[in-house]
């Protein structure tokens, strides 16, 4: 591995990315979990969920303006690292981006302010209106940027026209074979990246006694749409994955760690690949599963890493990221069933109790949704390597012209920074769930008064 | 120009998208940057108003920056690689800026209370870097990139005119938001940094004809020099109704305040109008004209589509959110 202008051109934008996501994939679905919340508060105008939105607004602020300042950084880093990817494809990702833009960001970031803010000054029905606005705001978002990404997955409504990319179908180029699966798996583990938050930082509350009462009704939101979602992530998961190996059956060798196309292929639990020698040392395996898994078929064919010269994507990162998502998934459903379980019978109950070492469980897993949401987003943009637009463009032929020492600076400058934000905003949940400020709930009754008259 | 064509038209109306955004951009999130540069003159209260002025708007804000960037990226990706690439550090020390100020914003007053100045100064350096970036990025643009002794020169001189632009559009800002001893603080503060910046925009607008002789011809043809006559003397006229209100407090006691506002935003509109002549219709200097750079009919028709409905809706609720949040700044609790 040389580091020169594209070596550094990917890590520097896997760094952002990879930074970036963190935040997105909490606050797509932490806005609907504040939405439920204040629909519970206007029905039940119990205190408690008062105190729940209260908390929760705070940190999906704090986290949405982490991702906003790092989503700038990504709009600009296609123009100044990889001018050819627009240059070539800027028919189509130029548009789709475009949407993005008009439909969703500005949504989202005009109501933010009046629903971070804005209670006293609009009525209650607006403000509910502006909370739902940013949910949605947020959710179409992803559904643009996934639909450019899952097309840079599985191309489809194009033809090249002089070495360029034009639309045919737009319908085929938005709706392309892997978006469905791809923004279905995304939401769901958004959904439990933040129920994981929620379930992790109530659990530490309660274990450092500054729980609220809010505190118990958040635990039991999240938990219970944890315990709900996670077998509806399995199914999707695996649906996913059969379109993978439909579309992109490189990536899928890679993930399976076979080398040598077979009929009748094992399932590698665990293994050591190694790409110099295409065996994978160590390996624990059961016989016939993968075939089956994939093709449905104890003696279905599965193309190896041999069918693919110079057109598969390093074995080694996509293999052990699939197992540490698919582990981590596996942890978050038995933890998630055990706690639901535990819960289920408090149902009614103003106040929850479970057990320490389940506390203390939650607690540690406060972040899981992190490692399973990016070491999925490393099988699946690793496994699309060594295409930008998968079988079509490569990603050698669209890097910048940039000297490689200013990439590196650059490179350097943003690590600081990502890792100064990172430790931050760690310290200030664990911080805020410590001291939680009591909080006078805001009294509506000017809200026919608002300045603007609504 | 009328007979040109629909496939002609297109590029030209990105083009007026785009350079709407961007002075929308400038005007909006110059005052969120100008309050940030002025912050470490004011004492901790004085502090948390002026953020509390600018808290809820900051973020759709900056927003008129992806798009503008956007509809660059998106209708004109030809230009859009040559100028990123071109401005590859200072776009990365610009948002790097603006990451420290976002930020910033929420840690100050989140994280425990002793780390509190240390993100007000990261709000102020971020805020610096963000505007000092973006004169620069202007200069090197207007100069067609020309890393020659000149254009340095005349990168840095915008890199520091442009904040000091910015610090103007933020003191009228607060004069608007706030009351007492920090509005006339921010008149004091407008008061300083006002003939500097005015000189240096006169001095600004007479080197650009010199760097290009197209733009002199542009501007000193005849008769255009007449039609183009009422450019600099609206700035004049602006920049002369800004100092007049700022030697007379009792004017901004009368709540005539705002005129300090209006009239930085009309010395903006007015300079960017004088741009936007001088470079049209380049959309690189001398190497690429805005149809050169512009992506195919059909996929720009697509774009418009979606431009011509949402357009007009983002700018309806901007101004609804504005007047929401209209009058003196409160204290900002969430609700």
């Amino acid at each position: 591995m040389t580091l020169d202008a594209l070596m550094l051109s990917r890590i520097q934008f896997a760094a952002n990315i990879s930074f970036h996501i963190l935040f997105p994939t909490i606050t797509i679905a932490l806005c609907w979990f504040l939405l439920f919340f204040r629909v519970r508060l206007v029905q039940t105008r119990e205190p408690a969920w008062e105190e729940a939105y209260y908390f929760w607004t705070k940190v999906f602020a704090l986290t949405f303006a982490l991702g906003v300042v790092s989503g700038i950084v990504m709009s600009f880093q296609f123009g100044t690292n990889w001018p050819g990817f627009i240059e070539t494809t800027g028919n189509i990702s130029g548009p789709l981006l475009g949407y993005e833009v008009l439909t969703a960001f500005f949504l989202e970031a005009s109501f933010l302010g009046i629903m971070l803010f804005g209670r006293g000054r609009v009525s209650e029905r607006v403000h509910l209106t502006a909370t739902f606005l940013v949910a949605l705001g947020t959710t179409l978002s992803a559904f643009w940027i996934l639909s450019l990404n899952s097309w840079m997955q599985t191309p489809a409504g194009f033809e090249i026209v002089d070495g360029k990319f034009m639309p045919t179908d737009w319908f085929a180029v938005v709706f392309n074979p892997s978006f469905p699966y791809r923004f279905a798996h995304k939401l769901l583990a958004s959904a439990l990246t933040a129920a994981f938050l929620i379930a992790g930082l109530s659990a530490w509350q309660l274990l450092k006694g500054t729980a609220t009462d809010g505190t118990h009704k958040a635990m039991r939101a999240a938990v219970f749409t944890a315990a709900i979602v996670i077998p509806i992530q399995f199914v999707a998961g695996d649906l996913h994955g059969l379109n993978t190996l439909e579309h992109q059956p490189a990536k899928v060798a890679a993930m399976e760690g076979i080398w040598e196309t077979e009929r009748g292929a094992p399932l590698t639990l665990f293994g050591i690949p190694d790409e110099e020698t295409g065996t994978t040392h160590l390996a624990i395996k059961i016989p016939k599963l993968a075939s089956l898994i994939l093709t449905h078929e104890l003696d279905g064919e599965i193309a190896g890493i041999d069918a693919f010269p110079d057109a598969h994507p390093p074995v080694a990162p996509v293999f052990y990221a699939f197992r540490i998502m698919v582990g981590v998934g596996s942890l978050m459903l038995v933890v998630a069933a055990f706690a639901a379980w535990k819960l289920w019978g408090q149902r009614g109950r103003a106040r929850i109790s479970l057990p320490r070492p389940l506390l203390w469980t939650l607690s540690a897993m406060t972040f899981s949704g992190w490692v399973a949401t990016l070491s999925g987003w490393y099988v699946t943009e690793t496994g699309r390597q060594p295409f930008v637009v998968y079988g079509v463009l490569r990603t050698s032929d669209v890097v910048t012209s940039v000297p490689s020492p200013f990439i590196g600076a650059t490179l350097v400058a943003y690590l600081l920074v990502y890792g100064l934000l990172l430790v931050t905003y760690v310290g200030v949940l664990k911080y805020m769930a410590e001291n939680p400020v009591t909080h006078a709930p805001v009294p509506v009754t000017d809200a026919g008064l608002g300045k603007a008259g609504v | 120009m009328l007979g040109m064509t629909w496939a002609e038209w297109l590029p030209l109306i990105f083009l007026a998208t785009m350079g709407f955004a961007l002075l929308v951009y400038v005007i909006l999130d110059g005052y969120d940057l100008g309050v940030g540069l002025l912050l470490p003159f004011a004492d901790d209260a004085a502090k948390d108003t002026m953020i509390s002025s600018i808290g809820p708007f900051w973020d759709a804000n900056e927003t008129w920056l992806v798009l503008g960037v956007g509809v660059l990226l998106v209708a004109f990706p030809m230009a859009h690689g040559l100028v990123l690439q071109a401005l590859y550090l200072p776009v990365a020390v610009m948002l790097i800026g603006l990451i420290l100020r976002g930020v910033a914003f929420d840690f100050r007053v989140k994280a425990p209370l002793r780390y509190k100045p240390f993100w007000n100064r990261a709000f102020f350096a971020g805020s610096l870097l963000a505007g000092a970036a973006q004169g620069w990025m202007l200069g090197s643009y207007i100069t067609g990139f020309d890393a020659g002794p000149f254009g340095i020169a005349f990168s840095l001189g915008i890199a520091i005119t442009l904040p000091a632009a910015y610090v103007l559009l933020g003191a009228g800002w607060l004069i608007m938001k706030t009351e007492g001893p920090l509005q006339m603080q921010a008149v004091a503060w407008a008061k300083r940094v006002l003939w500097p910046m005015g000189v240096a925009l006169v001095a600004i607008s007479a080197a650009t004809p010199l760097v290009h002789p197209t733009v002199a011809a542009k501007w000193f043809g005849v008769p255009q020099v007449f039609a183009l006559l009422p450019v600099p003397l609206a700035c004049a006229v602006a920049f002369f109704a800004v100092r007049w209100v700022l030697t007379h407090p009792d004017l901004v006691r009368a709540g005539h305040g705002w005129i300090v506002f209006a009239a930085t935003v009309l010395i903006f509109v007015l300079a960017f109008f004088g741009l936007a002549y001088s470079i049209f219709p380049d959309i690189v200097i001398g190497r690429m004209t805005v149809w050169e750079a512009a992506i195919s009919t059909a996929s720009l028709n697509v774009v418009f589509v979606g431009v011509a409905i949402t357009l007009p809706v983002i700018v309806a609720y901007t101004v609804f959110m504005y007047r929401v949040f209209w009058g003196k700044a409160r204290a900002l609790t969430y609700g």
